[in-house]
């Protein structure tokens, strides 16, 4: 019997894994894929947004303050990359204006702080690269930039030093809620991989939330997957812009956002639509040109020959457009963490923490004395100065040894990525742990060398290595096998 | 950390590095370092099994292995060191004008290396899917040519069993054949183009001998399958190059080969600081092959992409001799006095994407220099003409010109000599009337 299980293993399961570690119990994720961090958490925009957009008295405008607040501190504990730019609203006619001092009041009413309105000079003093149509902005310093990816791996692997138990490849297919012979309650988890017993449950399952929800509760909710495509410029446009740099939404539709990422490439995106299928990520040529069309409003010589990738990731929005969090009413012990739609990055740290402890005083779950909130990052040998990363190579010589070129990743990085606690099994879980194969020829040149390096660590054979895990495969025999 | 000198360091140790640095040597220049990150030397040759290299180096055929081990084995007679799982991570310029070369590797750590003259030879990449803006999942399956090549002819590994190959590259299509040979069905290949962008000998060998489709003016439209490759549809393309809807072909298969285009391989030579061109994403050189950094020289595909080897050694051959060159010229500083240039701009026109040099100083020509340069269009009974100060001195007949063949044109010291005041340099492609 577990005290809690976390059913999805997304940033907002992690994150409430993270802070439900310093609390005593037993403790398991539960991932219907074969990794962290692969449904939303992973294809967005990675902005931690300033909190100026949620509306005022919402859930997502508390949440997203306190995690925008969390960040900074929260980064440099757990090693992982996050960059506080700052963030531009733009207005692209003197018609937009008004929506903007529309957006300072919220954000002020919401606690944002040193908010500001821009003219056009001091624009384009902060970001030199917006082109000749915005004619003011709305400057938000407090907002920033994260590596998703890193941030989700960093709460789980942290979260699993401290005690918590992962299992991926593990789909919930069914909840029921039992009674004990003294009268305690709990919950029945029917499994892909068999059936498990909880005090609590957690749904932090992404646009699978509703499913999960509507197994327990009379009150149904309905999520609708909303794609967002974006494109992905390389690395050789870093500091074209420096801000996070969106466009009020005005007579030109939505808008997009064009940002730097910490890693140095530049983003664009997303779009919006709403579409039935929760796996749904194909991205389209129509959303291609409608970003680049919008992000052309902002911006007049957007290098658009540099995109090297394009992905599309799918917002959980539910129809009240607020996150729907904590115990369900007409379920006990049921913890919804569920509509995690933008600002959810953002948010999580917040939300994990709020949960954890709403969970722990629900169980009575006493502090976890053995708990250690520090994490080391990876080892990033472009971080180092000369003599440090010399030293380095000195005394773990793989790292001297580059496989993929476009990034400069080293095989001790990639080595480090497999040989974690959670660490990779496909090409896909190295990619986001350590960037290997994220550059411009897009794993062309290193998954050959990479699919070796995981068949060997994992003692598996090389036709069983994956992209990212079920029947991904990425070879499909040997030569002649059937000639 | 120990701080190394040179006079010539090379980076790359494909082809265009072997040749150039045998010509340095041959040239008299005997402190020369090759860098190269895998783990032999012989660039992608060593991937390319097939034959068809060296018919006019050797006059042989050879395959791209052998054709290697020539070179290699030129470089070994010679003792010219070399370093190989070496990656260079930056390259840049000293106060006292050397070059500087940071790179990595596992027996000697972090290398910081000093040179008077450099070589770029890093060769090219592949263009991936995602330059391309395909839309749709992106499950496995999806390789670039290049890397199915690398899978199959080095570590035996069958990339896919039901294959569509997107693109009429070389690669592509000697990988239409290999795939084929090796038990794999080769279902189409599509281009986006109205013309193949390979050399026509390997449309022939590697698709129409196999009764592989060669489906010009299409296009992927989608990919099917989230976790592996399920399908692929291509449609035909109008001449803006857009989809024409209802015109959509679906083909059931695991495996999407791209082959569309390479690219010069140039973030080294970006963070130098050297002026590229937007044309080829190599290096702007003249006549020397020295980029716009002084003793920095780049030939091969890092400079302009090649589709036969042979150019690539007689190209690199002539920036190793310049390099010993301009070693010589440094006497005992770590780079050599700025001289007052003259610097000719090879101007073009009718049709010509680029040329390979840029620029040209007359009187730094040897007894010939070769002008190579590509087309942008398929075109037939057309005349090449160089111009010396607007006076035609040479005219080639071309009964076909296509993107996808490099040509090129020889300027001699006989044909300039009766220029000696020359202030522009012309090639024109015209219509061939008779
Ligand atoms: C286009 C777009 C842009 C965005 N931009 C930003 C931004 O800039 N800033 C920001 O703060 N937020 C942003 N967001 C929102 C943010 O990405 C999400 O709110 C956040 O990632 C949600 O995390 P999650 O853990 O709730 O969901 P997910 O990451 O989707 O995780 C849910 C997990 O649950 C698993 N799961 C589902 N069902 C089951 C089951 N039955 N059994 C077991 N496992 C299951 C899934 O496999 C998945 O791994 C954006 C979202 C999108 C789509």
């Amino acid at each position: 019997m577990y005290d809690v299980i976390i059913v999805g293993a997304g940033v907002t399961g992690c994150a409430v894994a993270r802070f439900l570690s310093a609390f005593k119990g037993s403790f398991c994720v539960l991932e219907r894929t074969e990794d962290v961090c692969s449904g939303t958490s992973k294809a967005n925009s990675a902005i931690i947004h300033a909190g100026f957009d949620a509306a005022h008295g919402s859930l997502m405008a508390k949440y997203n303050l306190l995690g925008c607040r969390m960040y900074p501190e929260l980064s440099k504990e757990l090693g992982f990359s996050y960059k506080n730019n700052g963030s531009l609203v733009l207005a692209l006619s003197e018609e937009d204006i008004p929506k903007l001092e529309a957006l300072m009041e919220n954000g002020i009413k919401n606690g944002v702080e040193h908010l500001e309105i821009v003219g056009r000079e001091r624009l384009k003093e902060l970001e030199p690269a917006v082109g000749h149509v915005p004619v003011a902005a709305l400057y938000a310093p407090t907002a920033g930039i994260v590596c998703p990816f890193g941030a989700t791996i960093a709460f789980a692997e942290n979260a699993f030093t401290n005690g918590v138990e992962f299992r991926f490849n593990t789909e919930v297919k069914g909840l029921t809620r039992s009674e004990d012979s003294e009268g305690n309650s709990f919950w029945i988890v029917q499994t892909a991989e068999g059936v498990l017993r909880t005090r609590a449950i957690v749904n932090a399952a992404g646009v699978y939330s509703d499913i999960l929800h509507n197994m327990v509760s009379a009150n149904k909710i309905r999520i609708t997957p909303r794609r967002g495509d974006y494109l992905l410029l390389d690395r050789r446009t870093g500091g074209y812009v420096q801000h996070t740099v969106f466009q009020v939404p005005g007579k030109f539709g939505k808008g997009v956002l064009v940002s730097p990422t910490v890693h140095g490439n530049t983003i664009i995106g997303p779009t919006a639509e709403d579409i039935e299928d929760k796996e749904g990520v194909d991205t389209t040529s129509e959303g291609f040109d409608d970003l680049m069309e919008k992000a052309g409003l902002a911006f007049d010589d957007l290098p658009l020959r540099e995109v090297i990738t394009s992905f599309a990731g799918l917002r959980a929005h539910e129809a009240r457009h607020d996150f729907i969090l904590g115990e369900a009413s007409d379920a006990p012990g049921f913890f919804d963490c569920a509509g995690i739609e933008s600002p959810g990055l953002t948010a999580a740290p917040a939300i994990g923490k709020e949960i954890a402890q709403e969970l722990a005083e629900k169980l009575g779950l006493p502090a976890n004395p053995d708990f250690n909130g520090k994490r080391e990052g990876f080892i990033d040998p472009k971080a180092l100065d000369l003599p440090e990363l010399a030293e380095l190579i000195k005394r773990k010589p793989e790292y001297g040894r580059i496989v993929c070129r476009c990034e400069q990743v080293s095989e001790g990085e990639i080595l480090d990525a497999i040989r974690r606690p959670l660490g990779a099994k496909s090409l896909d879980g190295v990619k986001r742990r350590v960037r290997a194969g994220m550059g411009r020829c897009q794993a062309g040149f290193c998954s050959p060398r990479i699919m070796d390096i995981l068949a060997e660590e994992l003692g598996v054979d090389v036709a069983d290595i994956t992209k990212s895990g079920g029947h991904s495969e990425v070879i499909v025999g040997l030569v002649k096998d059937r000639v | 950390m120990e701080r190394t000198e040179y006079n010539l360091i090379i980076i790359g140790g494909g082809p265009a590095g072997l040749a150039a640095a045998v010509a340095a040597y041959d040239a008299g220049e005997r402190s020369i370092l090759i860098l190269e990150r895998e783990t032999r030397l012989g660039g992608i040759l060593n991937q390319c099994i097939h034959n068809g290299f060296g018919l006019h180096t050797f006059q042989e055929e050879l395959t791209g292995p052998e054709y290697a081990q020539r070179f290699i084995d030129k470089v070994l007679e010679r003792g010219i060191e070399y370093k190989l799982d070496t990656m260079v991570m930056s390259i840049g310029q000293g106060e006292d004008g050397s070059k500087e070369v940071m790179a990595v590797n596992e027996a000697d750590g972090l290398l910081l290396l000093k040179a008077r003259a450099l070589i770029l030879a890093m060769g090219c990449r592949e263009r991936s899917r995602g330059a391309l803006n395909i839309p749709g999942f992106r499950p496995a399956g999806i390789f670039s040519a290049g890397t199915a090549q690398r899978l199959v002819n080095i570590e035996g590994y069958l990339p896919g069993r039901r294959v569509v190959i997107l693109g009429s590259g070389d690669i592509g299509l000697i990988m239409a054949r290999r795939m084929t040979l090796e038990g794999a069905k080769v279902l189409v290949c599509a281009e986006l183009m109205p013309y193949s962008g390979g050399l026509k000998r390997n449309i022939v060998q590697c698709l129409d001998d196999f009764g592989i489709p060669l489906k010009l003016s299409h296009t992927v439209v989608r990919i099917e399958g989230k976790e592996r490759v399920e399908g692929v549809v291509i449609a035909q393309v109008g001449p803006d190059r857009k989809p024409i809807p209802g015109t959509e072909e679906h083909y059931d298969c695991d495996t999407l080969l791209l082959s569309v285009g390479l690219l010069p391989e140039n973030e080294l030579t970006i963070g130098l600081g050297a002026e590229i061109s937007r044309i080829t994403n190599g290096p702007v050189v003249n006549e020397s092959l020295e980029t716009s950094v002084p003793g920095v020289f780049a030939a091969g595909n890092v400079l302009h992409v090649h589709d036969l080897v042979d150019y690539v050694s007689e190209e690199a051959h002539l920036a190793g001799e310049r390099a010993a060159e301009y070693i010589t010229a440094c006497k005992d500083a770590m780079c050599a006095p700025p001289e007052k240039e003259k610097q000719i701009p090879v101007a073009f026109s009718g049709g010509i994407r680029y040329t390979v040099p840029c620029t040209i100083d007359p009187d730094k020509i040897g007894d010939w220099l070769k002008i190579r340069f590509r087309v942008g269009d398929v075109m037939t009974q057309r005349k090449v003409v160089l111009c010396l100060d607007s006076e035609p001195v040479l005219v080639k007949k071309r009964r076909v010109m296509a993107p996808g063949e490099m040509e090129e044109l020889v300027l001699t010291r006989k044909v300039l000599a009766a220029h000696p005041d020359l202030s522009s340099i012309e090639i024109r492609i015209e219509e061939d009337k008779a």
